[in-house]
């Protein structure tokens, strides 16, 4: 892993992409790395675009500014290639991660011709699956883990199990099928390398 | 103990720890999640604090100021307009001497409405008589108000305190921390023990009556000496807080300050963002430091100045315009210490930057150190009163 590792997370409101940029902050943190998991907070309202931000390292992070040339791009809900410009800054050597069923041919002229690596996930399908409901956050966290290899996927996979075992104490009827996204996240992406 | 946590949980922690007798509050962003976390603490008995929700700032204050005079510790935390709506307060709390710490996450104050960080709201209330610590990150923020009671409280000051931290910057984003032992805590903060308070009736007093032209004066006097004082009571705090905790703090931190030709100014979170600046021009081979003022007031002019005095030229960077046509108060203040004290041959220039949330960016940083290097040979310096990273059109 390099020095420091800086994603960007879009989504939009009501997504968790803000929550799963914690929980990753969450699960680093308790791999001994410094962390930092900060949204950038506009008009808060469903549906509207967000960003939210991570910073990785094993040294302490002094940078208090938003990412502007990530290493690696996170994109929670497709329709937002159409508007917003995802890959902007994006590190040569990164990757960028989207929730979507698109083939390569259509994301790459979807993203102007990005010619960076694609790994994409059907979150909806194993959110919808697993979790029985649409939340995509879940599944795309695994997704960024596997492919940003912050952390060793087993490890992830255990501490996630502890932490959403204390996160839904009081509704543990939605542990399992959480635990089952990542599992399923982790087997199911698909990379598009660069070209 | 590792932890991570947002900068309004660890003031909430604390609080927590320090368990006061008083906590009022009115929620607004982006300080609300301090209360709202305190009060879980209230409501699942972690603290026995009198938790008071008020219907307006000006009520917090208020009821800060009468728990401090009954001989209470009251604390609050607000932002922006919630230091606007408690303005006449704020002044009472400090004329009274009444040692209340409030938390002030810094935000722009209206208008036009804007929820994000500039300093407006603390350089606001600069000249009301309170002591003010800013704070870099979520750890110098619980540091900070650690350390709060102990400065507030001495009997050579009894001035009310500002925990001053960045809004969302730092409020809402979470880093590593490490927090100490609530035992340790506790015994460090220790005991509030008024000398004199509403509440005894041994010693009955009253607090706040009509002060005219026989004895303002000197109580404005006895105000203004407190300030002085409180220079040696936070030093002498600040030592016996890192031998506790380990942890260093003074007036002001230097970075890479030794030797430096040209330097930077600032408070609060982009000091973090101009350290990594600085490593990277360090490693190019260019002289640059920088300082970072945690204690604002009292204001450290001669410490400033000493520090300064071997530099070309400094950049003092405000996230509050002044609005004076001369610069920004931190730049006016940093010039005037300088003056003040006889060092006359640094150059100065001011910066008012991130006004209203607008991102500070390492090249926004970059640039300044560039102009500074350029600033540094020049007789004069050529409009020293700079807006950084506006849009011009």
């Amino acid at each position: 892993m390099k020095d420091l590792i800086e994603i960007r997370w879009h989504g939009r409101g009501g997504q968790g992409a803000k929550t799963a940029s914690l929980l990753l902050a969450d699960a680093a943190f308790n791999t001994g790395k410094f962390i930092q998991g900060f949204p950038e907070y506009g008009p808060e309202r469903m549906g509207a675009p967000i960003t939210a931000f991570n910073r990785i390292s094993d040294e302490p992070i002094t940078i208090h500014s938003n990412i502007y040339e990530p290493d690696f791009v996170v994109v929670v809900d497709d329709t937002l290639l159409e508007n917003v410009d995802v890959t902007s800054g994006l590190k040569k050597d990164g990757a960028i991660v989207i929730n979507t069923t698109k083939n390569e041919k259509d994301l790459r002229k979807l993203l102007n011709n990005y010619d960076g690596t694609i790994c994409t996930l059907d979150a909806r399908k194993i959110s919808v699956e697993t979790i029985g409901r649409y939340f995509p956050n879940t599944p795309m966290l695994a997704a960024i883990v596997k492919v940003s290899k912050i952390m060793d996927e087993n490890i992830f996979l255990k501490d996630m199990v502890d932490s959403f075992k204390h996160k839904f104490a009081k509704k543990p009827e939605v542990i399992d099928g959480n635990i089952k996204a990542i599992e399923m996240a982790l087997k199911e992406v698909t990379f598009y390398e660069k070209k | 103990m590792k932890e991570r946590l947002s900068g309004n949980e660890a003031v909430a922690t604390a609080m927590k720890q320090i368990n006061p007798d008083v906590v009022a509050a009115f929620p607004i962003t982006p300080s609300t999640e301090i209360p709202q976390y305190f009060s879980t603490f209230v409501n699942n008995g972690t603290v026995d604090t009198e938790f008071i929700p008020v219907e307006s700032e000006h009520s917090t204050m208020s009821a800060c100021i009468g728990a401090e005079a009954a001989g209470c510790r009251a604390m609050t935390a607000t932002s922006s307009n919630g230091v606007s709506l408690m303005w006449e307060m704020i002044y009472i709390a400090s004329s009274l001497r009444l040692p209340i710490v409030m938390t002030v996450v810094n935000r722009a104050v209206s208008g036009p409405l804007n929820i994000h960080n500039d300093h407006s709201d603390s350089m606001g209330c600069r000249d009301s008589g309170w002591i003010q610590l800013y704070s870099e990150t979520n750890q110098e923020a619980y540091d900070n108000m650690l350390m709060a009671n102990r400065i507030a409280e001495h009997p050579d000051v009894k001035l009310p305190v500002m925990i001053c931290m960045d809004g969302f910057i730092t409020s809402h984003a979470i880093e590593n921390i490490e927090l100490e032992s609530d035992e340790k805590v506790k015994k460090f903060v220790g005991e509030y023990k008024p000398k004199d308070y509403l509440l005894n009736s041994k010693k009955p007093i009253s607090v706040g009556p009509l002060d005219l032209q026989s004895y303002l004066f000197e109580h404005k006097k006895q105000q203004s000496v407190a300030m002085v004082n409180a220079q040696k009571v936070i030093i002498e705090v600040a030592e016996e807080f890192k031998k506790t905790f380990g942890r260093e703090y003074g007036f002001f931190e230097n970075y890479k300050m030794k030797d430096a030709e040209i330097a930077i100014v600032v408070l609060n979170s982009t000091a973090g963002t101009a350290k990594a600046v600085v490593d990277d021009l360090r490693k190019k081979g260019i002289k640059a430091g920088l300082i970072k003022i945690r204690v604002f007031r009292p204001f450290p002019a001669s410490q400033l100045a000493k520090d300064l005095r071997n530099c070309k030229a400094v950049a003092i960077l405000d996230k509050a315009d002044g609005l004076n046509a001369a610069g920004g108060p931190v730049f006016t203040e940093v010039t005037s210490a300088l003056y003040s004290n006889n060092v006359k041959d640094v150059k100065a220039v001011s910066y008012i930057y991130g006004i209203g949330g607008r991102d500070v960016k390492t090249d926004d940083i970059k640039k300044v150190y560039q102009d500074l290097a350029k600033i540094k040979d020049q007789s004069t310096v050529r409009n020293p009163y700079r807006h950084l990273g506006v849009r011009e059109e």
